[in-house]
Order: structure tokens, then C-alpha cells, then sequence
């Protein structure tokens, strides 16, 4: 009887522990909706429009992420006519009018892709067939970058990429769907390489730690053509897998290889952990080949300098942009970001916002949702007021044109946030390269493919 | 002809293909009923029954069999690339390389049993993995992931003339294999998998592999070579997750090293723990919950959570949102966690025996609960 019993008890308390999770875990997803049929992939019928976020918030990235969504929530915040406008207003030529994309209001789906491009693919596929977003954007990494606008070509989506730093993306990988306001590490080779000769000289041996997939590979590649081109050697190129955090295995060959510079081809917590780990084996503080030791880091941001923090004193690199501009458009950002998150924000968020806007406007120009014509909206638009001065989007292969900075970590910082200092702008004459040396092929935009 | 599969054996594999094909209307009302997560369903049943046959009815753990899962995915991706667009070749050559490398795996770990194969079969699916991420770049692409580009070569279609206009995308006979043709092709795969597996339990072979699971020494003694016949089950297991790969390649044509990770190893021993070590539809249902799980509720936000319990008054509705927060969007492994504890704490034979109770149950008090010693009782 007393087993008869415990049974009993125990069964019950599992009922009731079932019917909590499932209860808690079905109930919310009384709000999501389904698809419905239509001429061509989630054509918005309603009064709303949905963009899909696809940010990595855990992983290697997860900082970048979280600084894009702000962005993100702070541009579609300003597109629905809320808050104070932002960057609305200094867009020129702007067809935005502060009241949604063609009159219906701009919402959001997120989804974390955990720095994977796996995981990346299944969250934009979520989102385009369950959540029907029209559009797709996000993403940290160039691997996630690719994976996702493969998707979107095949699905008849635009995708609006965020941080993606490699040449594939609007190179050997590019498509008709996928655009980027975001440089490449071919034109932060053209940037950084002639203040690398300017301070350090003609003469010297480069060693690379290179993070180990698309983006590694083509500002390795992009960094050794514009470093021999000054007359430096190539020591080697070593492979290190993303998201390491021990990088003293890879750090030891290089005080026997006879470099006198280390390239960090990282990006994220990777570049946080190595540079700091470089700096804590007392690289900066050596001499080699009768020369001191220098560390570049050819793309950075303000948030891993922040993540370095001493380390990161002198250090060159490259950035999109920087807070501290003081061009109308990117005093405005900061201002809106600053009164809405309390911090400044990154390169990773201005590029978010910035993708966003652009798409509003191209849908406005184009006075219709209809990919192809945002498409041809988006191809060739030149504009200005975006904190990078007059930009091209250009339409062979979807990459913006226009003026990059070339940065250096801050010597005597005032504030957390003051750790970059701008060394040069680059002009956009100078960054501009010719599409074809990446090859590559954008494919047609129509037939517009049909997502289920 | 009669004979030819027990009734029950028939009503089960009907009702399960019943509960299949309906899937995109039943799972409506949950939010699942979209074809990318149907699809998922359908393929992660696949790995999992396939896992089971080794797990289930062999008694072997793997911990690596996600490389199998990966091998096929990269042949059939490959098999795009190179060959043709269909989908029947790819899945053909992804199940004979991921049965390969199965048997070379196999032949090498089958000589340790218990943990040690365990570890075995682990660090042969990590090194794969780390292959995968670095040497093997030129064939895996890295972390980038492996995907179709407009420029392959596509020597088969090529042959017959066939161009393509933008992006390439797996097709069957010229059908897409993108949405629900994909979900219905995968459907169709995952049936006849269970029904393999169904005749497999229940053939002289599948004794054979119960026998080497409740005790194999004591088979050796009485003069069977056990060795063959768990050499068998493992590599039809890993053709199962080939198979499965190659799937996911069809409906998704990008192949990245992260499926081959020692997490989704342990994702395909938890689906099937959870919904039942050893029965047929057990891990199914385990992988569906996993799938389920991962989708709905990483997508879940603060927004939603905070339009959710909007009901509540603000100072508590602000608790509650922070409280549950943790539970879902990245933080979602702690609520399959806790799933998993309450779950095996409560019901070590997974959902299945759940539901075993509750019928049990229901059969009690529906027939007479006034004699319940009259139950025959084991005789051990």
C-alpha cells in the first residue's frame, strides 16, 4: 500500500511538473503567425512589416551582437517616427518620411546565431518562413555573413549584412541579394599599409596569427600584399581556430622566428585574448632584428579596445568608423545612442543602423516591397550624411564606397570609452579598388525565388 | 503474406506515419508548424533511430556519432558540387562514405566496450571534427562552411545540358527540395527509417544485438562471435546518420564542421535518453522535443516575455520577465537541463515509460480496482 502510495506522489508531482513546462513553454507562441500565400516571399499584407535580426549573442562575436541589436532597436524606433530621429535627418537623399516603410510599421524578430554559420542559416530560415520577415540583416562574422546570404538568395530575401569584414562577401561569395555597408579587409590593407611603412619602416619580418575561416584567410591575404608591397617579409602565417582562448601555444614559435611584427588577423574575444596574451609575454617590450617589436591589429573596434584595455596603447588598425567624428551624421548617431543606451556606440552598431536605414529608404525610392526593385533601388545609390562622407553603393558587387579610418589605440585615454584615437581618414578615391580582381557572380534577381 | 509483420508492429508503424504526415497541422497551433523545423524533426528522427539501433539495442554508447552526421552531409554536399543537382545520388553517396568511415571507426573501437568505447568513439569524432575546422579546409571550408555556388562544375548536369538561372539549390527529379517537398521527402525517409529499424528489432539479427546488450560475455562463452554482429549494427547506425547528413545537405545546402562537434554527439544521446533508451518511437519523440525546444524558446526575447506576462502587475511582471529570461533565448540549455534531470530522476526510461505508467494507469482503474494483487508478479 505505501508503494501504491509513493507512486502515487511521485506520478503527480510529474503531471504537474510536465504541464508547467509545457504550459509555460507553448503559451507564448500564441503571438507568432504563419505564412500566407503571395507573389513573392512574405510580402507584407498587413498594416506592420517585419525585419529578421540575425545577431550572434553568445560566442566569440556575442559583444558585437548586442551593441548591433541596440542599433537595430534604435533604428527601427527612428523609421516608426519615434525618438528623436537619428540619422533621418541628416540622410541625403533621404525618402524617409518618419512613419514606418510605405506607411506600415517597421517590427523585429531576433534570433542568436551563436557565432555559427549552421546555426545562423537555421535562425534566418526561422525567420523568413515562420516570422515572415521581408528582410534579413545582422551577423559579426563573415562566415555567418555568407552562410546567411546564400540563404536569402535562394529565398528571394534581401540581406542587409552587418559586421562582415572579408572580401568574399562582396567577392568570390557575392550575391544579387546580399549587400554591405561594412568595409573589407582589401581596403584596410589599402589604408593601413602606408602608415605601417611611415612608422615602422621598410624593412621588416611579419609574422600572422590569422583566425582560421573566410575572414582570416582574405585579410591575411589582403594584409601580405600590402606589407611585401613596402618592401616587408613574410616570416609565416599560422591558423588559429575561432574562438580559442589560449593563444600561448601559438605565441611561443614566434619570439624564435626572427619577426620583429606580429599581424593579429583576429577579430572579437579572439583579438581581446590574444593581443592580451601577446602583450603579456612581453612581445611590445622586446627588441628583434635591432628594432622594437610592434603588434598591428588591422581591423578594430572600440569595444575589443575597450576588452584589451592597456594592451592596446599605440596599436594601429583599421575601423569603419569612430564615435568621435565630427561630420553631422555621426555626431547625430551618437547622440541618439548615447541617450538611449548610455554608451557610444561601436562600428558594429553604426553599420546595423545605417543597413537599416538604407533598406527603408531603397523600399521608399522604389515604392514597393518587391525585392527585385530594391534591389535596383540599392544598385548604384550614392548618398551622404552617413557619418563616412558621400558613398556609393556600387553595383557590380554590392560593396559601399567610401572613406575608412585608420585608428591607433589611445596613449592617455580621458574616458573608457576614449580608446581610439583616428590617425587618418582614407579617402574613398583611395579605397576604392576594382570589383573584378575578386571574381565571383552576383546571379539574376529575377526570377524571384519563392520561399514556402 | 499474413505473417509477413505482427499486427502490432503494423498498427504502430501506421499510426506513426499517420502522426508524420500530419505534423504541419497538428504542430500549427504550437508555433512548429513552419517546414524548416518540420524538416529538422524529421531528420533528427532519423539520426536518432539510427542512434538507437546501436544505443538501444546493442548497448553501446557513441559519443562521436556526429561524425557520421557531418560525413554525410559534406559527401552530399560535395556530391552537388561535383555530380548533379539531384538529390538521389547525393544521398546515395552520402550513405555509402558515412557507412565507410562508420567501418573503419567501428573496426577500430568495436575492441572496447563499455566507457572505452565510449572515449573511443569520442575522440575519433572530435579529431574529425578538428580535421574538419583545419587540415581538411580545402574539402570542408573550414568554419566557413562548404556551399553550392552558381560556378561548380556539376559534371552530370552539365552532361545533360541542364543550365541553372541564379542560385543552385538541390532539386528531386526537378522539383525544389526547399519547404514542404523538402518536409515530405524528408517524411517519407524518416518513415521508411522506422520501419528498417522495426524489422531490424525484430528479425533473428536484432536478438542478436538484444543478446550482446544484456550480457556478451556470456554469448562469447556459448560460441558466438559477438564482434561482427556489433560491427554491423554500428555501421548501419552511422549510414542512419548519414543519411541523416545528407538530408539536412538536401533541404540546406550548406555543410559546416559545427555538426560534426562533440555537442551534437551528445545531442543525439540525449534525444534518445530522453525519449527512451531501447524503444522504437522513444527517441524520435526525443529528438522532436530536443528540435522543439532549440527553436522555440532561443527564439524567445525579453519583448516577448514582457508582452507575455503583461497581465501581471509591473513591479512583479519585471521579476517574473528577469526570472524566466534566463530560460529561454541563449539561455535555453537550462531549461532542457532541467527537462533532462526531471526526466531521468523521475522516468529513467524516458518519455516512453511515461507513457507505458500512464496507460498502465488508465488500464487500472478502467478495469477493476478492487484486485490489484491479482496482477502476476515476476518470478525473480
Amino acid at each position: 500500500m505505501t508503494i501504491f502510495k509513493r507512486g502515487v506522489s511521485r506520478r503527480r508531482v510529474l503531471q504537474t511538473g510536465l504541464a508547467g513546462i509545457i504550459g509555460s513553454g507553448v503559451a507564448p507562441l500564441v503571438f507568432t503567425k504563419g505564412a500566407w500565400a503571395q507573389e513573392f516571399c512574405n510580402n507584407p499584407t498587413g498594416d506592420t512589416v517585419t525585419f529578421g535580426l540575425n545577431l550572434p549573442l553568445t560566442g566569440t562575436y556575442a559583444e558585437e551582437g548586442a551593441d548591433e541589436q541596440k542599433a537595430y532597436e534604435l533604428a527601427i524606433a527612428h523609421l516608426n517616427g519615434e525618438g528623436d530621429g537619428g540619422l533621418l535627418n541628416v540622410l541625403t537623399p533621404s525618402a524617409l518620411k518618419g512613419n514606418g516603410i510605405l506607411g506600415k510599421k517597421v517590427a523585429f524578430v531576433s534570433s542568436d546565431s551563436q557565432t555559427k554559420s549552421d546555426v545562423a542559416r537555421a535562425g534566418a530560415t526561422r525567420m523568413i518562413e515562420r516570422d515572415g520577415a521581408i528582410m534579413i540583416t545582422g551577423g559579426s562574422s563573415s562566415g555567418e555573413a555568407i552562410a546567411v546570404q546564400g540563404l536569402c538568395q535562394e529565398m528571394g530575401v534581401i540581406f542587409m549584412a552587418g559586421l562582415t569584414h572579408s572580401n568574399d562577401t562582396t567577392g568570390k561569395d557575392k550575391r544579387r541579394y546580399g549587400f554591405r555597408h561594412f568595409f573589407n579587409a582589401y581596403q584596410s590593407g589599402i589604408g593601413l599599409g602606408p602608415v605601417l611603412g611611415q612608422e615602422y619602416g621598410a624593412d621588416r619580418r611579419a609574422y600572422h596569427l590569422t583566425a582560421d575561416y573566410t575572414w582570416g584567410w582574405t585579410q591575411e591575404e589582403s594584409m601580405k600584399e600590402a606589407t611585401e608591397a613596402l618592401g616587408w617579409e613574410t616570416v609565416a602565417a599560422v591558423r588559429t581556430p575561432l574562438g580559442a582562448t589560449d593563444y600561448s601555444q601559438y605565441l611561443t614559435p614566434i619570439l624564435n622566428s626572427g619577426a620583429d611584427v606580429l599581424i593579429l588577423n583576429h577579430y572579437g574575444l579572439d583579438m581581446v585574448n590574444s593581443l592580451t596574451q601577446a602583450v603579456q609575454f612581453g612581445m611590445r617590450d622586446r627588441q628583434a632584428n635591432g628594432k622594437d617589436f610592434q603588434i598591428v591589429t588591422p581591423l578594430i573596434s572600440e569595444l575589443m579596445a575597450k576588452g584589451a584595455g592597456e594592451s592596446v596603447k599605440g596599436i594601429f588598425g583599421t575601423s569603419n568608423w569612430h564615435w568621435n567624428l565630427q561630420d553631422p551624421g555621426s555626431v547625430a548617431f551618437t547622440k541618439s545612442f548615447g541617450a538611449a543606451y548610455g554608451t557610444p556606440p561601436s562600428q558594429a552598431a553604426h553599420t546595423a543602423y545605417v543597413q537599416a536605414l538604407l533598406y527603408a529608404d531603397a523600399v521608399e525610392r522604389a515604392g514597393t516591397f518587391y525585392p527585385p526593385e530594391v534591389i535596383k533601388a540599392l544598385e548604384g545609390f550614392e548618398f551622404d550624411g552617413m557619418g563616412n562622407g558621400r558613398t556609393l553603393y556600387r553595383a557590380e558587387d554590392h560593396q559601399c564606397m567610401k572613406s575608412i579610418l585608420v585608428v591607433q589605440g589611445n596613449e592617455s585615454p580621458t574616458s573608457e570609452f576614449d580608446v581610439l584615437n583616428v590617425v587618418q581618414e582614407v579617402d574613398r578615391d583611395v579605397t576604392t579598388y576594382d570589383p573584378s580582381i575578386f571574381g565571383g557572380d552576383l546571379g539574376p534577381a529575377e526570377p524571384v525565388p519563392m520561399c514556402a | 503474406m499474413n505473417n509477413l509483420m505482427p499486427r502490432n508492429d503494423l498498427f504502430l508503424l501506421l499510426g506513426f506515419t499517420a502522426v508524420v504526415l500530419t505534423m504541419p497541422i497538428w504542430l500549427a497551433p504550437f508555433g512548429a508548424g513552419y517546414p524548416d523545423l518540420l524538416q529538422r524533426f524529421m531528420i533528427f528522427g532519423i539520426f536518432a533511430v539510427g542512434f538507437n539501433i546501436l544505443f538501444g539495442l546493442t548497448g553501446y554508447l557513441s559519443f562521436g556519432h556526429a561524425a557520421f552526421f557531418g560525413v554525410g552531409s559534406y559527401a552530399a554536399v560535395w556530391s552537388f558540387k561535383l555530380l548533379t543537382l539531384d538529390a538521389i545520388p547525393a544521398m546515395i553517396f552520402a550513405v555509402l562514405i558515412s557507412g565507410l568511415f562508420a567501418l573503419l571507426i567501428g573496426f577500430l573501437c568495436l575492441r572496447r566496450s563499455g566507457i572505452y568505447f565510449s572515449i573511443l568513439t569520442l575522440a575519433f569524432a572530435q579529431m574529425s571534427y578538428n580535421l574538419a575546422y583545419s587540415v581538411l579546409t580545402p574539402i570542408t571550408n573550414g568554419e566557413t562552411g562548404l556551399q553550392l555556388t552558381i560556378n561548380d562544375p556539376r559534371v552530370l548536369d552539365a552532361a545533360m545540358g541542364q543550365g541553372f538561372a541564379g542560385q543552385p539549390v538541390p532539386t528531386l527529379l526537378g522539383q525544389q527540395m526547399s519547404g514542404y517537398a523538402g518536409f515530405y521527402f524528408c517524411a517519407g525517409f524518416l518513415i521508411l527509417s522506422f520501419f528498417i529499424a522495426q524489422r531490424i528489432a525484430g528479425s533473428p539479427f536484432g536478438m542478436m544485438l538484444k543478446a550482446i546488450k544484456s550480457n556478451q560475455t556470456r554469448m562469447q562463452f556459448t560460441g558466438f562471435n559477438t564482434r561482427p554482429y556489433a560491427l554491423s549494427a554500428f555501421v548501419i547506425s552511422g549510414m542512419y546518420a548519414g543519411l541523416a547528413g545528407a538530408l539536412l545537405a538536401v533541404t540546406d545546402p550548406l555543410a559546416g564542421a559545427e555538426r560534426m562537434q562533440w555537442t551534437a554527439s551528445g545531442e543525439v544521446v540525449l534525444m534518445t535518453i530522453l525519449g527512451g533508451v531501447g524503444t522504437l518511437v522513444g527517441p524520435v519523440i526525443g529528438a522532436w522535443i530536443i528540435k522543439y525546444f532549440e527553436n522555440i524558446l532561443s527564439a524567445l526575447n525579453d519583448n516577448i516575455l514582457a508582452r507575455f506576462w503583461s497581465f501581471l502587475p509591473d513591479g512583479v511582471a519585471d521579476v517574473v520577465v528577469k526570472v524566466t529570461s534566463k530560460f529561454v533565448g541563449d539561455g535555453w540549455h537550462l531549461t532542457l537541463g532541467l527537462v533532462f534531470v526531471i526526466i531521468v530522476i523521475f522516468l529513467p526510461g524516458g518519455i516512453m515509460e511515461g507513457v507505458r505508467r500512464l496507460a498502465a494507469l488508465f488500464r487500472r482503474s478502467g478495469s477493476s480496482s478492487a484486485k490489484p494483487s491479482a496482477r502476476t508478479q515476476p518470478a525473480e
